[in-house]
Order: C-alpha cells, then sequence, then structure tokens
C-alpha cells in the first residue's frame, strides 16, 4: 500500500498516528516509536512551547481498578498540553457496579472525551474498547496482559542516557517468567536490533522460552541466561530491575535465599561500568536498597518523567494536535 | 490394525489427535445423534502414534476452517463409490469468530458482555491460534 502514496508524503505518513488507539506496541511502528522519542525530547527541552498544544482537547481516564501512579502521570501528561481531565478511578464508579458492559462505557465517555485512557484487571479490554468507540483508545494497562507506555518510558530512558536503544548490553534482572514489563521492553528492542540481554534470575523464575525465540528470531539480537547479578554487572550499559515476588515461590526458604541475591545495593553498584544506568518499572518494594537513589547510574525516577513525556507525545500525536516548533519530520531538520 | 466399516459415499477424516473425535464433530456441527459415523478412536498411525479417525456416511462436504483450527494435521478423503475421489487439506483461516471460546479466566471474553470470540493464527507451522484479547493459545 506504501508504495502507492507519492514518496513526499511517505515520511508524512509512516509517522501518523492521528486517530489511532493504542493497545499493544505492536499498534506502533518502529519508525513511529522513534519519532515518539524524538516528540518526547523536544517536548522535554519545550515545555513552556507546548502548554497549551492541546486546549479544549479532553481525556478521559477510565481506571476500573485503581493505578494512582499511571493515572496521575497522564493526567498530569494532558494537563501539560493546555487539555483537561475527566474520569474515575476504581470500579466504586456507579455505571459500573451496576454491570454496564465496557463497550457501552466507552459509547458514551466518546461523546465527551477526545481521548480515553483506560486501565482495567481483565486482560484484552483495552482492546474491547478501542473496537467500541472511533476515538483513540490508549493502553493504560490491561491485567498485567499488556501496558505499552510503560515500555514507551522505558525506551525513552534509555534514548534519553545513552542517546540510541541499540548497540546496548542490557542486563534485565530479577523475575523474568511473569514480569511482562521486561517481556513487553525486549519484544520492542528487538525490532530495533543490536542489543544483548543479559537475563539474570533463579532458574525457578527464568524467561519464558517464547520471549527467547523472539530474540533468536531478531538476527542481530543475542542472549544470556546466569543466575549471578555480581558476575555480570560490570558488562552492563543498563540493568532493568523487576521485583522478585514471595507469592512466586513455593517456600519460604527459597523466597528468602533468593532475594538478596537479586538486591541492588551500593556494594554491588561499585563493580558495574560508572555510566551504567538502572531501570525499574516501579513501585519497588526491597530489590534496589535506598543508597542506591543517590547514585547517578539510578534512572529509576527519571523513568517516571520520561513515561509522562512520552505520554505527552503520543496523545498529542494521536489527537493531532501540533507542537509549536516541533519538526514532524526529521529531514526537514536536516535539510535546514 | 483393527477392521473398520468402510463406506461408499462420505467422508473420512483421519489423522485426528487422538481421543479428540467426539469434540471434533462438534466443533463441525455433526450431530452424532443423526448423522451415520464411524469412530475409530486412539488407534495407531505410524505418523502421529495415536490418532482418531471418523468416517462420515452420504456427507458432501466439511468445514475444512474449522476442521483447520480444531485437528490442523488432519486430512480429509472424499469418498463416492467405494473409492477415494478427492484428498482435501484443512485450511488454516487467519482469523476465526465465534467458533471456539478463550478459557483464560482473566480474558475480557469471561465478562464483558455480547462479545465476539476472536482468535488469531499465532503459528502457521503449528496451526496455533491465539486469542485476539489475552494472547492466551486456544484450548478445545
Ligand atoms: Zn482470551
Amino acid at each position: 500500500m506504501a508504495d502507492k502514496i507519492p514518496p513526499v508524503q511517505l515520511s508524512k505518513s509512516q509517522f501518523n498516528l492521528v486517530g489511532r488507539s493504542v493497545v499493544t506496541l505492536d499498534d506502533v511502528s518502529a519508525p513511529q516509536i522513534s519519532y515518539l522519542l524524538r516528540k518526547a525530547r523536544y517536548i522535554s527541552d519545550h515545555l513552556p512551547e507546548v502548554s497549551q498544544a492541546a486546549a479544549g482537547k479532553i481525556l478521559a481516564t477510565l481506571f476500573y481498578e485503581p493505578s494512582t501512579r499511571t493515572r496521575l502521570s497522564f493526567e498530569t501528561a494532558m494537563l501539560r498540553l493546555g487539555g483537561h481531565v475527566i474520569g474515575f478511578a476504581g470500579a466504586q464508579n456507579a455505571s459500573v457496579s451496576k454491570g454496564e458492559s465496557i463497550a457501552d462505557t466507552l459509547k458514551t465517555v466518546a461523546n465527551y472525551a477526545d481521548v480515553v485512557a483506560i486501565r482495567h484487571p481483565k486482560e484484552g479490554a483495552a482492546l474491547v474498547a478501542s473496537k467500541s468507540v472511533d476515538i483513540p483508545v490508549i493502553n493504560a494497562g490491561d491485567g498485567g496482559h499488556m501496558h505499552p507506555t510503560q515500555t514507551l518510558a522505558d525506551l525513552a530512558t534509555l534514548q534519553s542516557r545513552f542517546s540510541r536503544i541499540t548497540d546496548l548490553t542490557i542486563g534485565l534482572c530479577g523475575d523474568l517468567t511473569f514480569g511482562r514489563t521486561v517481556h513487553s521492553l525486549i519484544e520492542t528492542l528487538c525490532r530495533f536490533g543490536n542489543v544483548k540481554f543479559v537475563l539474570i534470575s533463579p532458574k525457578e523464575l527464568k524467561m519464558p522460552q517464547y520471549v527467547l525465540d523472539r530474540i533468536k528470531a531478531s538476527q542481530s539480537c543475542t542472549y544470556e541466561e546466569v543466575t549471578d547479578l555480581t558476575a555480570v554487572i560490570g558488562d552492563l550499559d543498563a540493568l532493568y530491575m523487576t521485583r522478585v515476588q514471595k507469592e512466586r515461590f513455593f517456600n519460604e526458604d527459597d523466597y528468602l535465599r533468593l532475594r538478596d541475591t537479586y538486591i541492588l545495593d551500593a556494594a554491588k553498584l561499585k563493580l558495574a561500568k560508572p555510566t551504567m544506568a538502572v531501570l525499574h518499572p516501579l513501585p519497588r518494594v526491597n530489590e534496589i536498597a535506598t543508597e542506591v537513589d543517590s547514585d547517578p547510574r539510578a534512572a529509576y525516577f527519571e523513568q517516571v518523567k520520561n513515561g509522562m513525556l512520552m505520554r505527552m507525545a503520543l496523545m498529542s500525536s494521536v489527537l493531532g494536535v501540533k507542537l509549536p516548533g516541533f519538526a514532524e519530520d526529521d529531514t526537514k531538520e536536516v535539510r535546514a | 490394525m483393527m477392521e473398520v466399516t468402510s463406506i461408499s459415499e462420505g467422508i473420512i477424516i483421519d489423522h485426528v489427535p487422538a481421543g479428540t473425535a467426539l469434540k471434533v464433530l462438534n466443533y463441525l456441527h455433526i450431530d452424532p445423534t443423526k448423522a451415520t459415523i464411524a469412530l475409530i478412536m486412539n488407534t495407531t498411525s505410524h505418523r502421529y502414534g495415536c490418532k482418531d479417525i471418523i468416517k462420515i456416511q452420504n456427507s458432501a462436504d466439511v468445514d475444512l476452517e474449522v476442521l483447520g483450527l480444531v485437528a490442523p494435521h488432519a486430512t480429509v478423503d472424499v469418498v463416492k463409490d467405494s473409492r477415494i475421489v478427492e484428498k482435501q487439506k484443512p485450511r488454516l483461516p487467519e482469523h476465526v469468530t465465534n467458533v471456539i471460546s478463550c478459557a483464560n479466566p482473566r480474558c475480557v471474553t469471561s465478562s464483558e458482555r455480547d462479545i465476539d470470540q476472536l482468535f488469531h493464527l499465532s503459528n502457521p507451522d503449528t496451526g496455533e491460534y491465539r486469542c485476539d484479547y489475552c494472547d492466551e493459545a486456544a484450548k478445545l
């Protein structure tokens, strides 16, 4: 289809996310992700200039389960673009408790809002929402299934620390079996290529085979599986920590024994490169000692900011609002 | 091998996964109380180990797309005048709507009313289907 579009339009259309829903990152092409990363960077440097870009637009945050962190990020992103926010949080909402279907709620809300962010405990709820209405729907987490803007935040953090998301050695540590954020991050990085993954976990919590198959299929990406964080930490450009949850273990002894192996503290950090970035999807429990927070390598609170910036980039894109001074087409900047 | 009633007109569905013949008939909307059927269950096959075979008398066709979903490695022989006149393979449709239901209790299809059950072919080599909503592999 693309070859029928005149070449002069091609680069414009390949970034065009106007009116599009984002249920998974499969809905966003690799060039579009690069575009969003560039846009988030621009927003970071030009917050006053973009502060009225979405004036008059309304975001509805439909949070069927509480996730204050994610909801605040979406709402702040919209407010920082000059738009407004409506919505509900928790299923105490009257229509939901009366058993209204997701489709009916969305058809109602679509009369009020220009874009929706939905969080729901059921897997696939965001797809149901996006199929019900014509306005863009952004998945803000559907029951541990997909959380695309978390992955965008992770990518933006790598981009801001290294000015690239390729040619990196990235360690992923902790619960690699159930941690969907690390699966999504790996799958997305594999679309760009040239990443070496170091998968650090107890044997009980290894990376699922389908994710390993995805890495193998990517040609330029490789992986190794290890159990000892201290043995590999010195090789890493970035270290993505995840929670090791007690309920994943059959007995308390295994949990206690393994938990401490996968805690990042100042002593372990001494073995790491001075430029290594430490990421974590937050909230943390105890897998990163608070003494690490003041180390310049700690990037997890930046990740929160990058999440907001990427949500600003994404919402302005699906709404089709122009950011003053932002070059939609990268190549124009080169020519200028 | 055991001797089985031959049919003169109809179809033979061979290489059905062992023990699933009744389920397959159900998905094909063939009523075992009405149609004339011979079922051979858990017989041995040198290709697949254990398998089921379904013979349906006086039936002209079978939904090859539904068969692709429930028994992708099955083969279909069309029999006329006691001879196999045609061999058919199940088709693997890219998408299937309202044929099977998602078994994942965390899936939105378990709670949302009036929702279409949608599956897509996730691996053409293995004939694996996954739920469009939650990505859980199809279970029959
Ligand atoms: Zn499902």
